[in-house]
Order: structure tokens, then C-alpha cells, then sequence
């Protein structure tokens, strides 16, 4: 009874002690990826190749879910909107979800399945095989070489593709506002244009995904170089990737619009 | 004997004195003391698990020791710095056992790594210096393959072809031959014997493979349980009058190491039940 | 070479698209095309009996023209009345002194704004400057309450 109360206790505080370990470890290797990037700006060809893999290659989703997002926000809005005789307003509403919102978020999950997940178990796969080992002995430094141009790929990619999933989406919605419910074009439009502000909305979406996708991919990366070298190490390291994400995402996506909207 | 450390430093290229190193709890090393001679082949040999490999990473400065001193070429590898320590790595090629290749690259691109890494040559004589080598380890008609392409033999010789890129003064081999057939085999034994006469460098060999490594090794160190338990060139390995030595080298089942891992009485075992 | 030409060629339209987006969200979507290319504004000031529902941010328009928004509520404690502040683009920087302010509802229930009517005066509202005349909100239970009101009354007179 007693020692299975202490045994629980030492579990917690082991627990405890590894996430602060990860955390640490995981702050320092940041700060060697940091420390990694001005040295890419000699080697631009580097850092092309990574955007093609982590921010040409999630773009097909990144359309389609936004296209599909916004529809489902004209098709929902409307339905609620049009109670109050409000449905000139459906404009605003898309615009609002998805710029404020649904943009940065959707796109960061959608992004950490995509790029995240592939960046883990790339990396993870490099250590796996002894790359990463090897170009060390090379005398290559594989933090600036391999991880420092994914982690600015991730991070120059991820506000791009927020903004093409929040720009989608307001098409979409107007698509099936104006095209298909019959919302006046010009109040669609004009009234959206009176309600969303650059300075307030645009902007923090824009800080929303930037942040997002620093997180992202510096989990991702971090899970990829600090896997347990074999399969099953890198298929956990991969899972883990896409959860920590997740959970980092929506958690930081509360404090950030607590900041941001909360006072008004 | 008591030389002067440049005397020292001129005939050997890495001294290695009161190596210890812990993984976990264990001792992996507890207190190994080794020579490597400039332009000979020196073979370390041990039964797996010994940590040979672990020799060779903290030789290249990827790990730390807890305690002794590891020079390499004049230079105590623990205690230096990133910057140095990277150009101390410039001038070691180390093989590892799967090659280490990068996949997303072809043969020729392998090789050309280092010297892209490097050197600020320009493409063309790149080229050549990649011809070069891939000529050395024959497989210049391979040059278009990426790495899945190869079989296990040609990706260690390309690997070779890269660790020597740079024109390294020593280059680390680990385990060469496990897994191999028998012609590949016989191509890495001579390529290695061939690479150190005629580039003139100096070999460090971690292997198992008994019969392989005695028949190119100027000069071998038994390492076990931690320690170096016997050293000397192959043939007085081979007449060693140690039987555990004698076992490991002619490769009996039986013999100071014992078939059974450590462990209760078998009867004892059988007999007892509950956990 | 052929190979990293696509890879650029593909990485340029990605980079080019993600600007473009964030260009139409900042010129399609948001209100930095309606409210003139980031042109200065001035501050007016109206005190109003009752401001109702309107809020921060509501639009400030002439004739239905949208020219502004309302960028501070306050209350004045000696005069108890409401201090509203209105940021006007200086591109329509030429009010009369007379010129009225009245809260309206846009429809029956949208959003509250304050309406400008200009007066005759030559002379000009500088910035900083209160706008006397105003008309407060209409709040819906008060005119309902006077409705009865009147509506009893009539009956009474009959």
C-alpha cells in the first residue's frame, strides 16, 4: 500500500524530471538551430529545396481545405444568419473565422500532419541510418546542414500557406453565399470589408501563424533528431510530432487570442 | 622508454592511455591503453558488445570520455573545441558499417559532399577529383545510382570513395566486412590494403571477422570486458598461449568465455516456480 | 540542374501565391481599401445624453458615406454625458461648425453608427474641436414606453 504510494510518487516525479529534461534539451538545440541560419543565407539553393518539400508539397491540401472550410462556414452561417435576417452579414462571419481563426489553426494541424510528421521521420530516419552521425564526422555540422534550412523552410512556409488557406476560404464562402445561396454580392463584400481590420484581424492572423509555425516545425525537427535510432523510434518520434503540435497549437491559440482580442 | 612527446607524436598517430568510458552503469572501457602507428593498419578486435565502435566515436570526438587521454596527431580530442575539433575531423574518414551514405543523393553526389562541404573548387575539378576516387574503388561506372540502388558491398566502397575525398591522414573502419559475400569481401580486404600503401594512411580496423582482419592488420588489439587482454602483429595473436585469446581467434564454441549467458544454476531454474 | 530549375520554378509560385493571398486578404477582405491608402485622420469629439449600443469601431459616415470610425467612449462624470471620439479620414477634412452627430441603427437590428450631417457655417471644425449638436440613441424601450405613452394619453383627450 505505502510503497505502491511511493512507487506512484517516484513515477510523477521521473516524469516530471524528463519533460523538463526534453524541454531543456529541446531550448538548447534551438538555440545551435538558430545560431545555424545566417550561414544559409550563403547557401539559398538549401533552403529552396526544403520550401519545394515542406510548403510546394503541402499546398495541394492546404487549397482543397480551405476551399472545402470556407464552404461549410458560407453554407452554416447562412443557415444561422438568415433567423436574424442578418444573412447580408455572412461576409464578415467567413472572413472573421477563417482570418482570426479557423486559418492559422486548421492550417498549423494540417501543416504539422503534412510537413511536420514528414520532417520527423525524415530526420529520424537520417539518424536512423547513421547520416546524420556520418556527416559529423564529415566535419559537416548536420544541425546547420540538415536542420537549420527545414526549421526556416517551415518557418517562411507556414504564414504563406495560412494566408492561402484563409484566402481560399473567403472564396469559397462567397462561392456559396453569393453563387449558390443568393447573399448580395455587394453587401457580401462591402460589408465584409467594413468589419475585418488590417491593423486588428489581418495582422494577428498573420502573427497567429507565424507563431504556429515556428512551434511546428521546431517540434518537428527536434522529435526528428532526438529519436531513439530504430523503426519503432521513429514511427513514435512521428506520432509524437503530430500530437505535441496539435496540443501546442490549440493551447498557444487560446493564450495568443486572449492577448490579442481580449480586451475589447 | 621514456620518449619526448614529439618523438611520440611523430611514429604514432593516436595514443590512447587510461581510457574509461560508462554507458549507464557500465564500464565499456576501464582503462584501455592503445598505439596507433602513422601508416599502418591497426586492427581492434573483440567479441560484439565490447564497444568498439564506441572506440572509434570517441577517437572522432563524438563522444566523451570519462576519464584518460586520447591524442590524435599531437591534439587531446576530448578537450577540444568545436571549430577545432571539426578541423581535426576534416583529416579522419571514418566507414561506417551501413555506409552512412545520404540517400537523397547520388553516388557521384556522395562523394562530391565533402569536397562541396569543404573546398571552394569549382564544379569541373570536382568532377575530377570525384572520377578519381570512384575510380580507386571501381565503381566510376556507378556514378548515376542513388544509394537504394547499391547493394551493401558497393555502398561501403562508395563510402570509402567519400571518406577518402578529402585526402584524410587516417580513416576509421567499422566492422568492413560483416555481411558481406565472399568477392566483395575479398575486394573491401584489398581495397583497404591497397588505400593505405598508396595513399599512404593509416588504418584503424574494428572487426570481429577473425580470418579478414588478421590477414591485412600490421597489428592487432584484443579488446575485451574493458580492457585490452592482448596485443601483438596476427601471427603471435594467432600462437597466443592466453586460451581466451586462443579462443577467440580460432573461434571456438566453447571456452574461458562460456556458451551460457551468466546466470542461476539450470536445475535451480526449472525447479523454481513462482516468480 | 534540370531538376533544382523545377524545384525553383515551383518554390517562386508558392512564395508568389502565399503573397498574393496575403495581399488579397489585406485588400479584398479588410477595410484598408475602404478606409483610403493610410491616410492621417483628425479627431472630433461629440457628447451625447445616450450613445445606446454603439461600440468602438463603429463607422462615422456623411450622407452614407463611410469617413471615419468612432475610436473612444468615455463618461464624463460632471456633466454625465457620454464623450464619443470620432476619427475622421482627412480627405474629408472640411466640416462646417454646425454640423450635427446622431447615433443611428443600421437596419432594424445591426450595428449602431454615428451619422454627420453638415450644417451652413463658413467657418471650419478644427481638429480637437466638439461637435455641439447631437442626437442620442434611440433605444427601443424608450420609444416603445412613449408609444404607450402618447397612445394613453389619446385616449384620455378623446
Amino acid at each position: 500500500m505505502f510503497t505502491g504510494l511511493l512507487d506512484t510518487l517516484q513515477r510523477l516525479g521521473r516524469a516530471w524530471l524528463d519533460f523538463f529534461n526534453r524541454l531543456g534539451r529541446g531550448n538548447l538545440f534551438l538555440l545551435h538551430v538558430l545560431a545555424g541560419l545566417p550561414g544559409l543565407l550563403l547557401r539559398v539553393r538549401l533552403l529552396v529545396q526544403q520550401i519545394y518539400s515542406v510548403g510546394v508539397l503541402s499546398l495541394l491540401i492546404i487549397l482543397v481545405s480551405g476551399l472545402f472550410v470556407g464552404m461549410v462556414l458560407g453554407l452554416q452561417g447562412y443557415r444561422t444568419l438568415v433567423d436574424y435576417g442578418a444573412e447580408e452579414s455572412l461576409g464578415v462571419m467567413v472572413a472573421l473565422s477563417l482570418v482570426r481563426e479557423l486559418g492559422p489553426v486548421v492550417t498549423a494541424l494540417l501543416f504539422a500532419g503534412r510537413a511536420g510528421s514528414a520532417l520527423t521521420a525524415e530526420i529520424g530516419l537520417m539518424k536512423a541510418t547513421e547520416q546524420l552521425s556520418g556527416m559529423e564526422m564529415m566535419a559537416v555540422d548536420p544541425v546547420k546542414r540538415v536542420i537549420a534550412p527545414r526549421f526556416l523552410a517551415g518557418f517562411i512556409s507556414m504564414p504563406l500557406l495560412a494566408a492561402i488557406f484563409s484566402a481560399v476560404g473567403v472564396y469559397g464562402g462567397s462561392l456559396v453565399g453569393v453563387n449558390l445561396l443568393g447573399v448580395d454580392e455587394g453587401a457580401f463584400w462591402s460589408q465584409m470589408q467594413s468589419a475585418v481590420e488590417l491593423e486588428k484581424d489581418i495582422y494577428n492572423g498573420v502573427v497567429k501563424s507565424i507563431v504556429f509555425g515556428f512551434v511546428v516545425t521546431w517540434i518537428a525537427v527536434f522529435e526528428g533528431y532526438d529519436t531513439v535510432p530504430t523503426s519503432e523510434g521513429v514511427s513514435r518520434a512521428t506520432t509524437r510530432t503530430v500530437v505535441h503540435s496539435a496540443l501546442a497549437v490549440l493551447g498557444l491559440d487560446f493564450v495568443l487570442t486572449a492577448l490579442m482580442f481580449g480586451e475589447v | 622508454m621514456i620518449e619526448t612527446q614529439e618523438q611520440d607524436d611523430a611514429a604514432i598517430l593516436v595514443r590512447v592511455r587510461g581510457l574509461r568510458f560508462a554507458r549507464g552503469r557500465r564500464w565499456i572501457f576501464d582503462g584501455v591503453d592503445l598505439d596507433i602507428p602513422r601508416g599502418r593498419i591497426t586492427a581492434i578486435m573483440g567479441p560484439s558488445g565490447t564497444g568498439k565502435t564506441t572506440l572509434l566515436r570517441l577517437i572522432g570526438g563524438q563522444l566523451k570520455p570519462h576519464a584518460g587521454s586520447i591524442r590524435v596527431d599531437g591534439r587531446e580530442v576530448p578537450k577540444l573545441g568545436h571549430t577545432a575539433l571539426y578541423e581535426l575531423r576534416k583529416r579522419m574518414g571514418m566507414l561506417f558499417q551501413s555506409g552512412a551514405l545520404l540517400t537523397d543523393m547520388s553516388v557521384y553526389d556522395n562523394v562530391a559532399f565533402p569536397l562541396r562541404e569543404h573546398t571552394a573548387l569549382d564544379e569541373r575539378l570536382i568532377r575530377d577529383l570525384v572520377l578519381m576516387k570512384l575510380q580507386a574503388v571501381g565503381l566510376r561506372g556507378a556514378r548515376e545510382l542513388l544509394p537504394n540502388e547499391l547493394s551493401g558491398g558497393m555502398a561501403r566502397r562508395v563510402a570509402l570513395a567519400r571518406a577518402i575525398a578529402l585526402d584524410p591522414m587516417m580513416i576509421m573502419y567499422d566492422e568492413p566486412f560483416t555481411g558481406q559475400d565472399p568477392i566483395s569481401m575479398g575486394a573491401l580486404v584489398q581495397l583497404i590494403r591497397l588505400l593505405n600503401d598508396a595513399l599512404g594512411l593509416t588504418s584503424v580496423i574494428v572487426s570481429h571477422d577473425v580470418q579478414e582482419t588478421a590477414s591485412i592488420a600490421d597489428y592487432i588489439y584484443v579488446v575485451s570486458d574493458g580492457k585490452v587482454v592482448e596485443h601483438g602483429p596476427p601471427e603471435a595473436l594467432n600462437r597466443s598461449e592466453s586460451p581466451w585469446v586462443n579462443q577467440f581467434m580460432h573461434g571456438l564454441p566453447d571456452g574461458p568465455v562460456p556458451f551460457h549467458y551468466p546466470g542461476r544454476e539450470y536445475l535451480d531454474d526449472l525447479l523454481d516456480e513462482a516468480g | 540542374m534540370d531538376r533544382t530549375r523545377v524545384l525553383e520554378i515551383w518554390v517562386g509560385l508558392f512564395v508568389a501565391l502565399g503573397l498574393a493571398a496575403l495581399f488579397m486578404l489585406a485588400m479584398q477582405v479588410s477595410n484598408l481599401s475602404t478606409l483610403g491608402q493610410g491616410n492621417g485622420t483628425y479627431t472630433l469629439e461629440a457628447r451625447f445624453d445616450n450613445i445606446g449600443g454603439l461600440k468602438v469601431r463603429a463607422p462615422v459616415s456623411v450622407a452614407g458615406v463611410r469617413v471615419g470610425r468612432v475610436t473612444g467612449i468615455e463618461y464624463d462624470i460632471s456633466t454625465f454625458e457620454a464623450v464619443v471620439e470620432l476619427a475622421v479620414d482627412e480627405d474629408y477634412a472640411e466640416f462646417p461648425r454646425d454640423t450635427s452627430a446622431q447615433i443611428f441603427t443600421a437596419g432594424l437590428l445591426g450595428e449602431q453608427y454615428v451619422a454627420l450631417e453638415p450644417g451652413g457655417a463658413m467657418e471650419v471644425l478644427e481638429p480637437g474641436d466638439e461637435i455641439r449638436l447631437t442626437q442620442s440613441a434611440l433605444v427601443l424601450e424608450q420609444i416603445i414606453g412613449q408609444f404607450l405613452y402618447s397612445q394613453a394619453s389619446g385616449d384620455k383627450e378623446k
